[in-house]
């Protein structure tokens, strides 16, 4: 059996605007080591807030979370940083490029970040990870300098910097063309299959989501299926 | 490795803001510069004003007052009821310090004191044709007012020493020089409070730069001016004395007084208003720094929340992929500290630059003879205040925006999108 990277144990999230809306109702469930989930369900769902949570950044819930079998809760912002750091990657809608710094220097800055490699071995891990994604050539550039795929591709590399125990991604194809998304979804196939990367997927792309190991569906709060 | 990765994303920021950073630095650079150049010049000034009371003026005076006599007779026989007979007057030679060359022989042994100055004053009449000017004329030993006042700066023309060497000379007032319209090496009648007349040989001007000090006041050696009063070589007015330590000057005027039984002053009492006076330039001096650096200081405030407001993004995936908010934190205040960094070294140059462009004007008045240019002070202490005010400024210009920026809740921001 292989090991259990995530686990949520009775999530639920209300908000108070103005009065209480339940968004996510006693959700639990697990990811494995290796698995490439889809979450899917309709627009307004709960989906992005059910992996704001997942992900540490919202600490605003009832229930508990687990990641590499360490309880979130009690957590102080400090130490969820460091989790979100050197265990959790992220791809987002946007792609939240800092125009600041060049492609490379994107790609680095949380692997510097987490100071486990010396700045020249982080260098070189970049820009593997960019190879791997195929936009090495474009490492020196500036991220408005790329096209819209290519700088989602950026970021999924920034993702992947730390060797992320699982990458997350908030409809990561939601801005791209058929054919961008196409290659996205073939680079997370790619991650699951040659490097066994696990992978939580937030999609209302139905075609996506059935090419993948596991699709969460949700409702009105609920997973209706898993 | 962490401090430079901060300082690299705080420089990166900067630098894509680099118009707004460098006005923000030229705010603070420009107070700086205001705040060195004012201070320069204005404790310039101080030094200047009171180098002219300071240089020329005893630490502690001995003399002998001209007052009623404490010991009133009528006392002696009954001192409990209000008594309105005041018969003793004052004596015949009060003016005179009782027992000088004792006290000056013992104050040259005094380890607190620089040196001692003994001096004699005679009132005179200097003659011009058929009108008699007042006049007074102090006998001092050339040599010791050279060493502790600097007499010899306040003598613009002819020779300070030749007081001692050529017998009855005298250095005249400037002002008194020209109305009587001698020059140097003429000679002078003056007429003494005995009624005798005596000429004495003009061997240089004195000038204060006080005008009516000038008109009055003339040199001669001691011996002459006793032989113009005809008194002895004990004959002594005043004792000035220098100390190496003018604060101990209060204490030691205490003790001399009660040691030696005569009046001693000290330089604080008599000058009192000097200290006001240049205490309040400071105040002024700072007033206009300080509040130059606030303004400078909102110049930063704003920039830093125009550049948290567009960098929302930035600030936002920084938090998604591991940076706390504390990192955060010290981004924003690197760059309000660079700010004020730069802004204040360079305000610290420009400072000095035009301090030494203050310090070239040339500034000629009849009044300061040994001045020739604006006075300027150049002490390290205000430079180093000046880049602790600016980084103080800047700390707390950035202190409000970078705690903004560091509670930024990535969650809202991706949501927004
Ligand atoms: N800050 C908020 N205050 C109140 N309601 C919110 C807030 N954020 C999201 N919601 C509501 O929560 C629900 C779920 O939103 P979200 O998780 O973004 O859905 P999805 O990603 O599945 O489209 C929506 O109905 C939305 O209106
Ligand atoms: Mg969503």
């Amino acid at each position: 059996m292989s090991k259990r990277i995530l686990e949520a144990q009775s999530i639920s999230k209300s908000f108070h605007d103005p009065v209480t809306i339940p968004i996510l109702k006693n959700l639990t469930f697990s990811i494995d080591q290796g698995e490439f989930v889809s979450v899917t369900g309709k627009s307004g769902c709960g989906k992005s807030t059910l992996l704001y949570i997942l992900s540490t950044m919202d600490t605003d819930y009832e229930g508990d979370l687990f990641i590499d079998g360490v309880s979130m809760k009690n957590k102080s912002e400090k130490e969820l940083a460091r989790v979100r750091n050197e265990k959790i990657g992220f791809v987002f809608q946007f792609h939240y490029l800092l125009n600041e710094f060049s492609v490379l220097e994107n790609v680095m800055l949380p692997g510097i970040k987490l100071g486990r490699y010396s700045r020249m071995e982080t260098e070189d891990r970049a820009m593997q990870k960019l190879k791997i994604l195929g936009i090495h050539e474009q490492a020196l550039k500036r991220p408005n300098q790329l096209s819209g795929g290519q700088k989602q591709r950026v970021a999924i590399a920034r993702a992947l910097i730390n060797d992320p125990l699982i990458v997350m991604g908030d409809e990561p194809t939601g801005n791209l063309d058929k054919k961008n998304s196409e290659v996205v979804f073939d680079i997370f196939k790619e991650l699951t299959e040659s490097f066994n990367q696990t992978l939580l997927v937030v999609t209302h792309d139905n075609e996506f989501a059935a090419r993948t190991h596991r699709i969460i569906e949700m409702e009105d709060g609920q997973i209706i299926s898993a | 490795m962490k401090g430079a990765l901060i300082i690299n994303i705080a420089k990166a920021l900067l630098l894509a803001r680099w118009r707004q950073t460098l006005v923000a630095a030229i705010g603070v650079m420009f107070s700086i510069t205001m705040f060195i150049t004012l201070l320069g010049f204005m404790t310039g000034l101080n030094d200047m004003l009171d180098g002219l009371i300071v240089n020329r003026t005893p630490h502690v005076r001995l003399f002998r007052d001209v007052k009623a006599n404490e010991q009133q007779a009528i006392r002696l026989f009954s001192n409990d009821e209000y008594h309105f007979i005041q018969s003793i007057r004052p004596g015949m030679s009060s003016q005179v310090v009782d027992n000088a060359p004792a006290i000056i022989r013992s104050l040259e042994k005094d380890k607190r004191v620089l040196g001692v100055s003994p001096k004699v004053t005679a009132q005179v009449f200097y003659n011009v044709g058929t009108i008699d000017l007042t006049g007074v004329i102090n006998g001092i030993n050339v040599e010791a007012e050279e060493k502790l006042f600097h007499f010899d700066e306040y003598v613009p023309m002819g020779r300070a020493l030749d007081l001692k060497t050529v017998p009855n000379s005298i250095i005249l007032g400037k002002a008194a020089a020209e109305k009587m319209q001698v020059e140097i090496g003429e000679n002078i009648q003056v007429t003494t409070s005995l009624g005798e007349r005596y000429t004495l040989k003009v061997v240089g001007y004195f000038q204060s730069g006080i005008q009516d000090i000038d008109k009055v006041q003339s040199y001669c050696s001691i011996a002459t001016t006793q032989k113009l009063i005809g008194k002895p070589a004990s004959y002594i007015t005043d004792i000035n004395v220098k100390l190496y330590d003018i604060l101990l000057a209060p204490a030691l005027a205490k003790e001399y007084h009660s040691v030696y039984e005569t009046d001693a002053e000290d330089i604080q009492s008599a000058n009192a208003q000097f200290e006001t006076g240049s205490d309040v330039r400071s105040i002024i001096s700072y007033a206009v720094g300080i509040t130059l650096l606030i303004v400078a200081g909102f110049g930063i405030y704003n920039i830093l929340n125009m550049m948290i407001y567009e960098k929302m993004d930035s600030i936002a995936i920084l938090k998604a992929t591991g940076f706390s908010g504390t990192d955060v934190k010290n981004i924003f205040r690197t760059i309000a500290l660079s700010i004020g960094l730069f802004g204040g070294s360079f305000g610290l140059l420009f400072g000095f630059l035009v301090s030494k462009f203050v310090d070239n004007i040339p500034f000629i008045t009849p009044a300061l003879p040994t001045i020739k240019t604006f006075p300027v002070n150049y002490n390290p202490k205000y430079y180093f205040i000046g880049i602790t005010f600016s980084l103080i400024t800047t700390y707390l210009a950035g202190l409000f925006p970078s705690r903004k920026a560091s509670k930024i809740d990535p969650v809202i921001i991706i949501r927004g999108k």
